[in-house]
């Protein structure tokens, strides 16, 4: 092998000299010779992968694929179903992506990791004020998992094994809930949130704030129901909304968990993420994955430790509260720089621009012949209309105006359709789908 | 130094807002006004802090100023690969084509991003030796999960329900058996022989109709690789149950062996750390879990599936359900797409040769001073035990705090759990010879420290923006969050 002659990297800095050189102080005459560990019969398998690229052609060929992907972007678009379609200031790439931030790893050594460890801190600190709650971990890998987390961590505190989890939380994040719980012998029940009821057998109540749909359940209900029962309150919340909607905290929940995403990220098809989790403080012995904490070094200057390690895997092992190790640190700094730029007004501004457009565009959508809006109860930036045939149908024939629709969730609702609009959509973007809804 | 005012780090953002401050413009609405929601449903304050643009942009740099990084400090930090990573990557997963794509926007729209992720599945397969490959799992931990109960729902897809004990080795990661037991089973710890491989005798013994299965490390987290290890997968696979793979160190192992060939059933990767994409201080990570023809249809949903040239998403068909909110950690799964088509099949190699030439160069270069739990060439990191340090009183951590000192990244110390007093070198291939040799130096200049002063290692670090934290206080009476002043 060689990484000069017929192949050289420039990530990879040894010389064929350089590695002559040490291979003759290791006293071995070839690297080859450094695997002879590996039975001969299964050493150097033929390797079958495209050709290196330069960077020039790579950036061709990728550009290309990418071609081939409709951005948001690139026209009015009202899809959303959990993953959001937001504003992201300018400032926020340039610090995440700086090498201090980008390349460090999770900070073991709290001596040389104060920046990742204090920003995790702050991000602990103003998920906790956005949520009204006590606590909040350092994030989890994204919403459905950090609500799959959630349900485990209130069977444990329980020493419950039934939860009962509402008709209207989203069927992605039931079956990642329910992917969790499989082999753990944690069965699952449904209720329905208008008339919420459940039993002394339940862990916990699950309910999706707002809804998978878009609308504002009675989430005072739904907690006396479940308080009543001796089970907990476990809400998972849009942080959006809560710019303006009361906090999980104001309705004594329990646990509350949200999807990331919409502070800062990226839709980037799906991921990275980020799952946001926080809880009463009582029960921060059972929290899953990393939390920071203040304390003092030597001198009594104050600094950032990773804490309350003892619940975790790399100490407890197999009686560990989760097996979580790597999350999103990254996207908590994202989602921390988010909450930093937009702030007490800003964050309050955002929930009401998407709250005053959804609603225009609800209005202006019942206003057409053939389209309704068959649920009548408060909502926040996504809503149902019921359409005159299969809303895949009718995406298709947006699509041709260059609008990406809303998603179809006729399984669920008769030929219904979920919109989704945010602070990115113009009146303009709206008049123009109303338009083209008109003339399906 | 720290600067003072508003550069300063010290002061927190809650205690940096000042009313009517403002880091962001937002438009007017442009919609006629619409009648607000009940106000019953309504928050009366919103705690979050009120400063300006620059403000932010400095303090977030500030702090940036306190991390060691790749890009900053070498950081040989064992079994966690903190290899270069390559800019080119970042920019590819940032433009609008792959970052500005919606997860449920139908798949004739998003055939760019398919026929990627499709690819990539390809890639890994043929790297690792697997039949196919599912990118849904968003870590390491979460495709050990995903893996564990692919394995649990094969056993019940055969109705074979006593299996429910999965053996570990004892130098395992403490993923391992989290995720076995999250997964439904029972932990049996093997124990390693005098050689660090695992003790096949101990192995057979334990090896019935009870096993599901076993969980190992490849190389080993002694840095060694395990040459019993086609052994060890027959005994399992005689026994009924099947192989799991944790590929944390495949660093090691690009094109070198695949683990497939070797009797590996299922394993996952951590493209965060073999396959360069940045580890962001704790994440985003990548944990793609790989698979033989037989456990292909649990793999987790959805997977990549291509039919004349028309990409799309699909369930495999006994799938142990979906593990994560859409297909995976797209933004990752492109860096290291990007990574693997400008390395190549002879990229792969040189990879591995160069992470395990500096390994070795360094073992060989510093094992007359440190112990060497097992005196064998090593692979892509060195083990070695500071356990005759003690009798000038200092320990593995004193020592490696006091690497800091010298600019390093400590390794990974106290791991695996079997070494007394372990520190675990990972040097990566992407380091050159003199950053090799200044550590080098490093190493033996505290050696000599140990027994001339040993004070000054004993209450390492010394340069550092703080000194050695209280962990305990910190535990004992947890502060997780700013609190205003009373």
């Amino acid at each position: 092998m060689t990484n000069t002659g017929d192949f050289q990297s420039h990530y990879i800095p040894n010389t064929t000299d350089e590695q002559r050189e040490m291979l003759s102080n290791i006293g071995a005459s070839s690297v080859d010779e450094l695997f002879g560990d590996i039975p001969s019969k299964y050493r150097n398998p033929e390797l079958k992968l495209p050709d290196p690229l330069s960077e020039i052609e790579i950036v061709k060929e990728l550009s290309a694929l990418a071609n081939k992907n409709r951005t948001l972007t690139s026209g009015p678009s009202f899809l959303g179903a959990g993953s959001y379609h937001h504003f992201i200031p300018a400032a926020i790439k340039p610090l995440m992506t700086r090498g201090e931030f980008l390349t460090a790893y999770t900070p073991y050594q709290p001596e040389v990791s104060q920046g990742t460890l204090q920003v995790i801190y702050e991000f602990q600190s103003l998920i906790s004020n956005l949520f009204g709650m006590e606590v909040a971990n350092a994030g989890m890998y994204d919403g459905a998992t950090s609500l799959a987390e959630g349900v485990l961590m209130a069977c444990r505190v329980t020493k419950r094994n039934t939860v009962t989890i509402s008709a209207t939380v989203s069927p992605k994040y039931l079956e990642v809930i329910s992917t969790y719980c499989q082999a753990q012998g944690i069965s699952i029940e449904m209720f329905n949130p208008e008339i919420p009821e459940t039993n002394k057998k339940s862990a916990c109540m699950v309910v999706q704030y707002p809804n998978y749909y878009g609308y504002v359940e009675n989430i005072n209900k739904i907690k006396e129901s479940a308080h009543a029962s001796g089970s907990l309150l476990v809400v998972a919340a849009d942080p959006t909304s809560l710019g303006m909607f009361k906090a999980p905290g104001e309705y004594d929940a329990d646990i509350a968990t949200g999807e990331g995403q919409s502070l800062g990220i990226p839709s980037s098809y799906g991921g990275p993420y980020l799952g946001l989790f926080t809880c009463k403080k009582e029960f921060i012995r059972q929290m899953p994955s990393r939390l920071v904490g203040k304390t003092v070094d030597k001198n009594g200057q104050s600094g950032y430790v990773l804490t309350l390690q003892t619940r975790e895997q790399h100490i407890r092992r197999e009686r560990a509260t989760s097996n979580i190790c790597t999350n999103e640190a990254l996207y908590a700094l994202a989602s921390t720089i988010y909450l930093a730029l937009l702030g007490k007004t800003g964050l309050k501004q955002v929930a009401e621009l998407c709250y005053q457009k959804a609603h225009y565009a609800a209005n202006e959508i019942n206003k057409l012949n053939n389209y309704s809006l068959p649920i009548n109860t408060p909502f926040f930036k996504e809503f149902i209309i019921s359409c005159p045939r299969s809303p895949s149908n009718i995406n298709k024939i947006l699509m041709k105006d260059n609008i990406l629709g809303g998603y179809d969730v006729s399984e669920h609702i008769d030929n219904g359709m979920l919109l989704c609009v945010t602070e990115m959509n113009t009146k303009e973007d709206i008049d123009q789908l109303v338009k083209s809804l008109s003339e399906v | 130094m720290e600067q003072g005012g508003n550069r300063n780090t010290q002061k927190l953002l809650m205690d940096r807002s000042v009313p009517g401050r403002v880091g962001c413009i937002l438009p007017d609405s442009d919609v006629p006004f619409q009648a607000l929601p009940p106000v019953n449903l309504l928050r009366n304050s919103l705690p979050l802090p009120e400063v300006s643009e620059p403000e932010v942009v400095q303090y977030f740099t500030g702090l940036s100023h306190k991390n060691f990084s790749i890009d900053t400090h070498f950081y040989p930090l064992g079994s966690c690969t903190m290899k270069y990573n390559p800019k080119i990557n970042d920019e590819i997963a940032f433009s609008p084509g792959f970052a500005q794509i919606h997860p449920l926007q139908p798949e004739e729209s998003s055939q760019g991003a398919l026929n990627l992720l499709f690819d990539l599945q390809q890639y890994l397969a043929e790297i690792t030796g697997m039949d196919g490959v599912g990118l849904s799992t968003l870590a390491g931990a979460h495709g050990e999960f995903a893996g564990m109960l692919m394995i649990r729902a094969y056993h019940q897809q055969n109705k074979d329900f006593g299996r429910l004990k999965v053996a570990i080795p004892d130098s395992a990661h403490g993923t391992n058996p989290a995720s076995a037991a999250m997964s439904g089973f029972d932990v049996i710890t093997i124990p390693s022989d005098d050689n660090g491989n695992i003790d096949v005798k101990f192995l057979k013994s334990i090896a019935g109709p009870e096993l599901a299965g076993a969980m190992i490390t490849l190389p080993s987290t002694l840095g060694i690789f395990d040459t019993n290890i086609v052994e060890v997968c027959e005994i399992v696979h005689k026994a009924g149950g099947l192989v799991y793979g944790d590929g944390a160190n495949m660093n090691a192992l690009l094109g070198r062996a695949k683990l497939g060939e070797l009797g590996f059933d299922v394993i996952h990767l951590n493209l965060h750390k073999t396959f360069s994409t940045p580890h962001g201080g704790g994440g985003p990570g990548a944990g793609p879990v790989c698979a033989k023809n037989i456990l292909l249809p649990y793999l987790s949903a959805p997977i990549v599936t291509c039919n004349e040239s028309n990409y799309s998403l699909t369930r495999p068909k006994h799938s142990i359900g979906r593990i994560s909110g859409f297909q995976g950690n797209f933004g990752v799964l492109v860096r290291a797409y990007t990574y693997i088509r400008t390395l190549g099949a002879q990229g792969m190699k040189s990879i591995s040769g160069n992470a395990v030439l500096n390994a070795n160069y360094i073992m060989d270069s510093l094992k007359d001073i440190y112990d060497l739990p097992f005196n064998r060439t090593c692979m892509h990191e060195v083990v070695f035990s500071a356990q005759s340090k003690k009798a000038n009183d200092v320990t593995g951590l004193e020592i490696a705090k006091r690497l800091l000192d010298y600019g390093f990244h400590a390794p990974t110390m106290y791991f695996p759990l079997i070494v007394d007093e372990a520190l675990m070198i990972e040097p990566t291939e992407s380091e050159t010879k003199e950053t090799l040799d200044a550590f080098i130096d490093a190493m033996r200049e505290i050696d000599k420290e140990i027994s001339t002063n040993p004070q000054i290692v004993k209450e390492a670090p010394h340069s550092t923006p703080v000194s050695r934290l209280d962990e305990a206080h910190a535990a004992r009476s947890p502060n997780l969050k700013w609190e205003p002043v009373k």
